[in-house]
């Protein structure tokens, strides 16, 4: 009784043995809410929770939850904040199931919180290999819940799953080499019985792929190399040796069509990153999307956004599906703002381009095609490139609303890069860049704008690029309006059956947007930069609305 | 704060006023004249008399290597407490001083005098003062105590910058600049400012609704408010929404100087003096 808690020991004896009684009592009869692979399918049914990356395997980001409205949304408070103690960037994405919030924060720890209080049930913490690196930060974007189970890929690229009532290890699996510097930042996506997952690391020469992997024993149960392999169709798209340090990684979250069985997944850029001219060819299936079998990883199709990119193109967005009228006739479509600065719609069952349209400033390419390939436009040696290095958008998760039919994103105007490309030769582990880039900048040695933010000083302004977040009506590509900030912003969407829109940016400012009109109908300076996607939960009757800013968590709900 | 307030606050903030009164430029005007000179500035030797030539740059790494380089070494950095290269001098600091180590010797005869032809001496001081890059840029760097009075005599600059507690606070503080920026950089600012003002340090010019009219330099901004020194020398913060005018110019303060080449290299002198606290 010795290490027993004095306040136990002042509890009088029978109170003390009810207390035991009871806790026994409940873990004998209570069965642990299972994630079935049913309510994944059906998640949108379920608005309470947010049970995957994107909301639902549809990668929406809309929520059913109506009690915040645009006539009440000024009555917003401050529910609680969790703050990390770790330095960097926090771009996690929060799932909410069953009265449990799951969240990551660098590199790789876990948190199990009362969605309701921020208060933290257990954390589990994963130490990576010495030689775990990754080019732009420690990120981690979440986790994925099955069953009984939490699930989590590592910057040294193995796959992780742990009890996710207790937050033990219950298996680990390797899915790439960290000795090559494969990561994994992404939050898994779950499919059936299996945890499917993509690796990082295009700026160190790896050969990209997505791997599927049994959710019991963590076996692998197929891969997809994202760069075809010598026979395969698409290899000659690369010449010679290339397509083994091609790059071409997938470290966004995809979708999934439950339908056609088909799951979407964005590639990232080929490797080197700004020669193109070391790796002649398409380099297929670098900033492409991808339609695998979901049982078997079989390629179905696929459209390449940017062939041969020497401007770091990722095509990492997030496939968001849409079931639309197109000409007429109800439509099976994707929608993507892609980091090359045009807005596509692609037919989601055979790939077909349905349409493509610039959304910022162009200069790498005058327009597209017929079938959507871009004719390219390089700037001559020393002149920017518009969008610039960052895209005109890039991995934060964009919304669709089919209430309102329109496509939000957060893009960066009035943005260039100044490239410089080199010959890079490929060592293991090692950055394989071809070279460098310089932001445009209004006057020499006057500050540029990078990946992230790490000042409350804005001295770069504006005049270097500057966040507008674009509602695009995807029938004609045009965006029906538009909203502006004064820095950029790294900042993902979502939408209400309210016709709210929830985005932040890096100036910590959090804001709730009419989503028919853009009108600005709340917002809160939260101080941090906002770097990821809001999610809404409702627990006991009321909806939750959550953010990151800076190194905390807020979570906001209604004055009661 | 609503949208329509956000978007009437770019648009009001879009208007950039011009101090001089010379006729209006356009943002995207300003940015290409601004790139073409970055891009310029940056891979072609500007020969302006402020300056060494290239050829004096490169005669001089030829007449270097055969008389210095055996004592300093070929990157100038094997002397204690002397490095050629990035412009540690014990004593030195103007190209005058050079000159004299030069050709009278220095360190108590440890270093001898050499009698060199006096081109045979710039294209060392070229050598030095390009970072020992045969096709860098030298620029001439002159006296700094004449250097000093022209910051605050003829050069004006002490009527709007502050050096070590000294002077008014409404133009960036220079008590380091020496140590932040390259000679290169401070010739281009004074010669050509609006080659090197950095965008948050454009002026700005406000009217709020109680028609108060504000100058000041920006120190910071976001997409709702805007943080600045006003010409009082105060710390002001203004909700852009509230302003009736909230207007940037896109000229600098100052001019493109009209002190000869010997001052600018004075000057400049004086400035790489100003290394902030040590």
């Amino acid at each position: 009784m010795k290490m027993l808690n004095p306040i136990l020991r002042t509890i009088p004896k029978a109170a003390l043995t009810a207390v035991f009684c009871f806790g026994s009592l409940v873990t004998a009869t209570t069965a642990i809410a299972q994630v079935t692979y049913e309510r994944l399918l059906n998640a949108a049914e379920e608005p309470e929770n947010w049970m995957t990356y994107n909301g639902n395997y549809a990668s929406q980001r809309y929520s059913t939850l109506d009690q915040i409205t645009p006539r009440n949304v000024e009555n917003l408070e401050l529910k609680w904040m969790l703050q990390n103690q770790v330095f960097g960037a926090w771009q996690s994405n929060p799932i909410v199931v069953d009265g449990v919030m799951y969240l990551t924060e660098r590199p790789n720890d876990v948190m199990a919180l009362d969605p309701i209080t921020g208060r933290v049930f257990w954390m589990y913490k994963y130490t990576n290999a010495e030689n775990a690196r990754v080019c732009c930060g420690a990120n981690n974007r979440g986790v994925a819940v099955y069953e009984d189970k939490v699930f989590m890929g590592t910057l040294d690229a193995h796959l992780i799953a742990l009890d996710r009532i207790n937050g033990e290890p219950l298996w680990k699996v390797e899915v790439g080499d960290v000795n090559e510097a494969y990561s994994i930042t992404m939050a898994p996506l779950i499919i059936k019985d299996k945890v499917i997952v993509g690796v990082g690391g295009g700026e160190y020469g790896i050969r990209g792929f997505v791997a599927a992997y049994d959710v019991e024993t963590g076996a692998e149960v197929w891969k997809f190399y994202t760069i075809p392999g010598p026979g395969e169709p698409g290899h000659d798209s690369w010449e010679g040796d290339d397509w083994q340090h091609g790059g071409a990684p997938v470290w966004i979250t995809g979708s999934f069509d439950p339908e056609l069985n088909l799951t979407y997944w964005g590639v990232g850029n080929p490797g080197p990153d700004w020669n193109p001219g070391q790796r002649p060819g398409d380099n297929l299936y670098s900033d492409s999307v991808i339609a695998l079998d979901a049982d078997t990883g079989e390629l179905k199709w696929h459209f390449q956004f940017t062939p041969n990119d020497g401007y770091d193109y990722d095509s990492v967005q997030v496939p968001l599906l849409a079931d639309i009228e197109w000409n007429g006739v109800p439509s099976k479509v994707m929608l993507w703002a892609n980091r090359n600065g045009y807005f596509y719609v692609l037919d989601r069952v055979t790939g077909k381009f349905l349409l493509g349209k610039p959304y910022v400033k162009v200069n790498w390419s005058s327009g597209l095609t017929a079938d959507g390939r871009p004719i390219p436009t390089p700037q001559p040696e020393g002149m920017p490139t518009w969008p610039g290095n960052q895209g005109g958008t890039n991995w934060y998760p964009p919304s669709y609303s089919p209430r309102t039919g329109l496509f939000y994103f957060g893009s960066w105007e009035d943005y260039a890069t100044i490239y410089r490309p080199e010959e890079s030769e490929y060592e293991p582990g090692r950055a394989f860049l071809g070279g460098g880039f310089t932001v445009l900048t209004p006057a020499i040695g006057a500050p540029g704008v990078g990946i992230g933010r790490t000042t409350p000083i804005n001295t770069w302004t504006d005049e270097v690029g500057h966040a507008k977040l674009q509602a695009i009506d995807p029938q004609t590509g045009e965006a029906k309006w538009t909203y502006d900030q004064f820095d950029v912003s790294d900042g993902g969407m979502l939408t209400t059956a309210t016709d709210l829109l929830f985005a932040g940016g890096r100036e910590g400012h959090f804001h709730a947007l009419d989503a028919r009109t853009g009108k600005l109908l709340w917002k809160a300076s939260l101080g941090g930069q906002i770097a990821m996607a809001p999610v809404t939960y409702m627990i006991d009757g009321v909806q939750y609305i959550t953010v990151i800013s800076g190194n905390a968590m807020a979570t906001f709900a209604l004055e009661e | 704060m609503t949208h329509t307030a956000n978007s009437t606050t770019r648009s009001v903030r879009r208007q950039i006023f011009d101090l001089h009164r010379r006729a209006p430029k356009t943002m995207v005007q300003t940015l290409f004249c601004l790139l073409l000179s970055a891009v310029a500035g940056n891979s072609i030797a500007q020969e302006s008399d402020h300056q060494y030539t290239s050829e004096a740059i490169q005669a001089g790494s030829r007449v270097y290597v055969q008389n210095c380089a055996l004592c300093h070494g070929p990157q100038g950095e094997t002397v204690d407490g002397v490095n050629l290269r990035t412009g540690q001098f014990r004593t030195a600091q103007s190209d005058e001083d050079l000159v004299r180590i030069i050709t009278q010797g220095a360190a108590g005869g440890r270093m001898p005098a050499f009698s060199l032809r006096p081109e045979e001496v710039n294209g060392i001081i070229a050598f030095i003062r390009a970072g020992f890059d045969p096709d860098g840029v030298a620029v001439r760097i002159g006296s700094p105590a004449a250097g000093k009075q022209i910051f605050e005599g003829k050069g004006e600059c002490a009527n709007c910058h502050r050096v070590n507690g000294q002077g008014p606070r409404t133009a960036p503080d220079l008590s380091d600049v020496g140590a932040i920026r390259t000679p290169a950089f401070l010739q281009n600012t004074i010669t050509d400012p609006a080659s090197t003002l950095a965008p948050i340090n454009r002026q700005v010019r406000i009217v709020t609704r109680t028609e108060e009219t504000v100058i000041g330099r920006r120190l910071n901004e976001d997409t709702y408010s805007v943080q600045l020194i006003d010409s009082n020398e105060q710390l002001r913060s203004f909700i852009k929404a509230d302003l009736v005018r909230y207007e940037l110019s896109d000229t600098p303060v100052h001019q493109p100087t009209s002190l000869s080449s010997v001052e600018v290299a004075d000057l400049i002198g004086y400035l790489l003096t100003l290394r902030g606290m040590e």
